[in-house]
């Protein structure tokens, strides 16, 4: 069905008139016959408007989102509230339908955000400079060891804390074949990284050491810690960083990390069942010119008037080739403008008033959990919005009897980590109130002590874990 | 019809009195800060206020807080409202850069992928209660592979630079897993930057081929290259001179017999949508721009996603999670997982399932027109490109930009600023910038980089006929103008938020961040 195009079979004629053509069919004759479609596609006819709506809004329906259930999912991504004022300003036009700046004359709006943008990041993380957004967390992380190579003139070796979040490891792994690396995991101690084990993992061919703060399981690491053992063997230490907990917690520029990055979904971005977000790339100024993705920088014009550019581009693909930094492009502006909203509409002290909202709630939550029969800590590390928990009952059937109640419980821990088959893991936003809490944790007991009748046999079935296929 | 026709009001042809935008000076949301000021409120502590070093040690927190803005809710709207109007958009006027497909961004999609059930739904949801999610994605992959002329797709890449990346990945595991290493990717001299950037970044090295008279892959030049070394060709097709090379079967056919898998970058699907598939021309793994041909915003400067689809000796290194479907029994609906359990996949390119919220649109896109429409999507596409061309051709523009290589082009173009340089001295560059005060975005300039003074228009489908006599007719005045006074265009644009800006002093001395405190 034709659709968003004006030509008229009048101009169709006039303009095949001016071509000098005598069909459209003609226009296509440099196609070979041997690599033409000589029939129709196989795909459905086109439908109108109202029945488009009305088809994805049928789809819609089948899936349990956080406004029909009692949402306590995260695992990087988190049911925070956004606020009306980032829909109003992200729809705009003139934000929504533009191309990267390559014509910054006409392009100030977008490059001046990035400026911002690039201006909180520093500010959240305390590092000098930081990008205008990469796609999301874990291809974030990947970049940052392509950086390793190039900062330790070579090495290709990284030490992975399994603190960090599993696709993000999974990730690096990936990324790690292509770049000819090693990768070497460490384990968690207590709910945090493994001191020791790490320092017998850190040696002289080490490129970086990746940890995340707060880890996987909520715990608040010692990050200035880890970065020195990093730093004793030549290594970089870079951190992944939930930037809502950088609200309260000591940055990352403070504590000697050299790269620090995350997952931006948290700063007034949608859930959007996992995408499109943001990542967020900071670090100290020595790494400026081996940074991947945009940067804004700001300039002057003709007449002497501020204005903002892309800076720094010969580090990228379209100028340097196969020489760039990175091979990143189209990257997320649109995201970064939402998080960057989503920070001013907090402010100063609006950010700080949430950081220790959700520090509250999740002790809370954490002490209300732990006294339920059945239930135990899974660590007693510091947490800030997200914390862990043993259960005495199989997890996935006990989320599925909390899902008939309409919550969704938080993540099973099993699925990605085999040492944490009975964990669960549980996140807090400002959205679940102390109410909330005691539902859930009622719920739980329910659960557990099996009200609700004996566990099907079936949901302890053990389903084979990321990590496993992986091996 | 005059080709040749000026628009009706030429624009100032000097800087002499600035405008209201020029006079507003530029001024950060940081700078509009006063302290005491906010736009939050946030829901009351409802839990005991135990204070903040009981629960997490004093060592580990943070003493300063971060210098965000101090500033109230109508001050935010104001500030990004004023500054957004610093930017030129697809939604105010025509946008023909080229190789980046600015088509129409229809509202609908906007609409639906609002909708609480993808807006609000957590990627860590148990799929048995994401069934619409991953239906969504199952039948979007549906539709590429039957676009593509490939079976098999994962919706994972967060772009068209990541789908190469993914791409060489998929190469190098297929070789391994035969047993054999190879270290080159053969690339032609016209690709886009990010095939040589991507090529790198996959541990393998990047090998040239040249371009024939035509504006195609030369052929002798690719099988000299085309060795047992090679893992790889990248091609764009029709390429970024918008020209569809005619050579096609027998240069997959020349790889093929080498041993090397093909790669289809798919930045230009729009010209040939329901007309030619790249798996029907040989190739093994494309990736599909999802914001180009299939109308998701963007945004200046993203999100998009880049979904490769790949041919059944690929498909068992795709990435994972793979969507899988299972009938239902007993006319129940059919069921729908995500599956890990693949052990030659590459892994993982990214957190969680994709960029869902662009699936949406493209799957409401796609919905909207059908095979039909997108069909005549392209066909329209393409005639607009080849009138814009024959408009262009028949004023100014025929002697002093001439088409780069003459044959029918498909839905993108690539003009010669040699001439105008040689003969008025005016680079495009000024071309481009003079173009932005007659209300236009310019075209991708210097790009492909063998073409001198490169300039590269990609109309698109959804421009009118009105607005493509509107840009040639600019170009025609834009070259009159500089037949007259070249220096009007060398200092071009006076109309502007700003003039013509110094990006030299911005890389030798980057401020990338506001200083603060």
């Amino acid at each position: 069905m034709s659709r968003y195009t004006s030509a008229t079979d009048a101009d169709r004629r006039a303009m095949l008139d001016a071509i000098g053509a005598g069909s459209v069919d003609e226009l296509f004759a440099e196609i070979p016959a041997d690599v033409r479609l000589d029939r129709e596609l196989e795909l459905p006819a086109g439908r109108s408007e109202p029945e488009v709506f009305a088809h994805l809004a049928e789809l819609a329906t089948r899936n349990a989102d956080a406004e029909a259930e009692l949402c306590f999912l995260g695992a990087g991504m988190y049911d925070h509230y956004v606020p009306a004022i980032v829909d109003a300003i992200t729809e705009r036009s003139e934000f929504l339908t533009p191309y990267t700046p390559y014509q910054p004359e006409v392009s100030q709006g977008g490059l001046q955000v990035m400026f911002e943008f690039q201006t909180a990041i520093s500010e959240l993380t305390g590092l000098p400079v930081a990008n205008a957004s990469l796609y999301e967390g874990p291809s974030s992380v990947a970049s940052a060891a392509y950086l390793a190579i190039g900062a330790s003139k070579g090495r290709r070796r990284f030490v992975v804390s399994r603190g960090l979040h599993p696709h993000s490891r999974a990730t690096l792994a990936t990324y790690a074949r292509g770049f000819g690396a090693e990768v070497v995991e460490v384990g968690i101690e207590e709910g945090l990284t493994d001191v020791h084990e790490l320092g017998a993992a850190l040696n002289d061919e080490t490129a970086a050491l990746f940890l995340q703060q707060p880890n996987f399981l909520g715990g608040v690491e010692e990050v200035a810690e880890l970065a020195e053992a990093a730093h004793r063997v030549g290594a970089l230490a870079i951190a992944a960083v939930d930037p809502i907990a950088l609200s309260v917690l000591r940055p990352p520029g403070e504590c000697g990390i050299d790269v620090a990055l995350g997952e931006g979904q948290p700063l007034g971005n949608r859930l959007d069942y996992g995408g499109p977000s943001f990542g967020f790339f900071a670090a100290t100024e020595e790494h400026l010119r081996r940074m991947p993705g945009r940067i804004a920088g700001e300039t002057t014009d003709a007449d002497g008037r501020r204005g903002f550019v892309l800076a720094l581009q010969t580090r990228e693909q379209h100028i340097r080739r196969e020489k760039a930094t990175h091979n990143i492009c189209t990257s997320q502006a649109l995201n970064a403008l939402a998080g960057v909203i989503y920070l001013s509409w907090l402010g100063k002290r609006g950010f700080v008033e949430l950081g220790e909202l959700l520090v509250r709630r999740t002790a809370y939550a954490r002490e209300r959990l732990a006294a339920v029969e059945g239930v135990e800590l899974l660590h007693e590390a510091p947490a800030v919005r997200e914390f862990a928990v043993r259960l005495e009952a199989p997890v996935p059937a006990v989320l599925d009897r909390l899902a008939d109640e309409g919550i969704a419980g938080g993540c099973w821990l099993g699925r990605e980590y085999d040492e944490y088959e009975d964990g669960l893991l549980v996140a807090i936003t400002e959205r679940r109130s102390r109410d909330d809490i005691d539902r859930l944790a009622d719920a739980l007991e329910r659960a557990i002590s099996g009200g609700g009748g004996a566990f099907f046999p079936d949901s302890e079935k053990k389903v084979p874990t990321e990590a496993e296929i992986a091996r | 019809m005059n080709a040749a026709a000026a628009p009706a009001t030429q624009p100032p042809a000097n800087a002499d009195t600035p405008t209201a935008q020029q006079r507003d000076a530029a001024m950060t949301i940081f700078e509009r800060s006063v302290a005491g000021r906010r736009a939050a409120v946030l829901p009351p502590c409802d839990v005991p206020e135990r204070p903040l070093d009981e629960l997490i040690p004093a060592d580990l927190l943070r003493h300063r807080p971060a210098e965000l803005p101090e500033v109230s809710e109508p001050e935010i709207v104001r500030h990004y409202n004023r500054i957004s109007r610093r930017n030129f958009d697809l939604d105010t006027g025509p946008y023909p850069l080229g190789s980046c497909t600015m088509k129409h961004n229809p509202r609908l999609n906007e609409r639906v992928a609002a909708f609480p059930g993808h807006a609000r739904l957590h990627p860590a949801q148990d799929p048995k209660r994401a069934q619409g999610a991953l239906e969504l994605m199952w039948r979007l992959e549906r539709a590429l592979a039957e676009l593509t002329g490939l079976p098999h797709v994962s919706l994972q890449p967060s772009a068209g630079s990541h789908g190469e990346f993914a791409g060489l990945l998929l190469t190098r595991a297929f070789h391994e897993d035969r047993g054999e290493e190879r270290h080159k990717v053969l690339t032609p001299d016209t690709a886009h930057g990010t095939n040589p950037a991507s090529v790198t970044m996959a541990g393998y090295e990047v090998v040239k081929v040249a371009t024939n008279d035509e504006g195609g892959v030369d052929l002798d030049d690719l099988r000299a290259k085309a060795g047992p070394d090679i893992a790889c060709l990248m091609l764009t097709n029709p390429n970024t001179l918008g020209l569809f090379d005619r050579n096609i079967a027998e240069i997959t056919r020349i790889v093929r017999e080498a041993g090397g898998t093909l790669y289809y970058d798919g930045a230009n699907l729009n010209a040939i949508m329901g007309r030619s598939r790249p798996g029907d021309m040989g190739f093994d793994i494309v990736h599909v721009n999802l914001h180009k041909s299939f109308s998701q915003p963007h945004g200046g400067g993203g999100p998009g996603a880049g979904p490769i689809a790949v041919s059944e000796r690929i498909e068992p290194y795709l990435p994972v999670p793979r969507i899988v479907r299972t009938d239902g029994s007993n006319g129940a609906r059919p069921r729908f997982d995500l599956s890990y359990d693949e052990p030659k996949s590459i892994g993982r390119l990214r957190g969680f399932q994709g960029n869902f919220g662009v699936f949406v649109r493209s799957y409401a896109y796609i919905t909207s027109l059908g095979g039909d429409g997108l069909t005549e999507a392209s066909e329209t596409a393409v005639l607009n490109a080849n009138y814009l061309l024959a408009k262009l051709r028949a004023g100014r523009a025929g002697k002093r930009l001439p088409v780069a290589f003459d044959r029918t082009p498909m839905h993108e173009f690539v003009l010669s600023g040699g001439p105008a340089k040689r003969e008025l001295g005016v680079r495009t560059l000024d071309i481009a910038k003079r173009l932005l005060d007659y209300g236009f975005h310019p075209p991708t300039i210097y790009f492909p980089l063998l073409v001198d003074e490169a300039l590269m228009f990609e109309p698109t489908e959804t421009e009118t006929r009105e607005g493509l006599d509107a840009l040639a007719g600019a170009i025609d005045a834009i070259l009159a103008e500089g037949e007259r006074d070249p220096a009007i265009l060398r200092d071009a644009p006076y109309t502007t938020p700003v003039r013509r800006l110094d990006e030299a002093s911005a890389s030798r001395h980057p401020v990338v961040r506001q200083p603060l405190g």
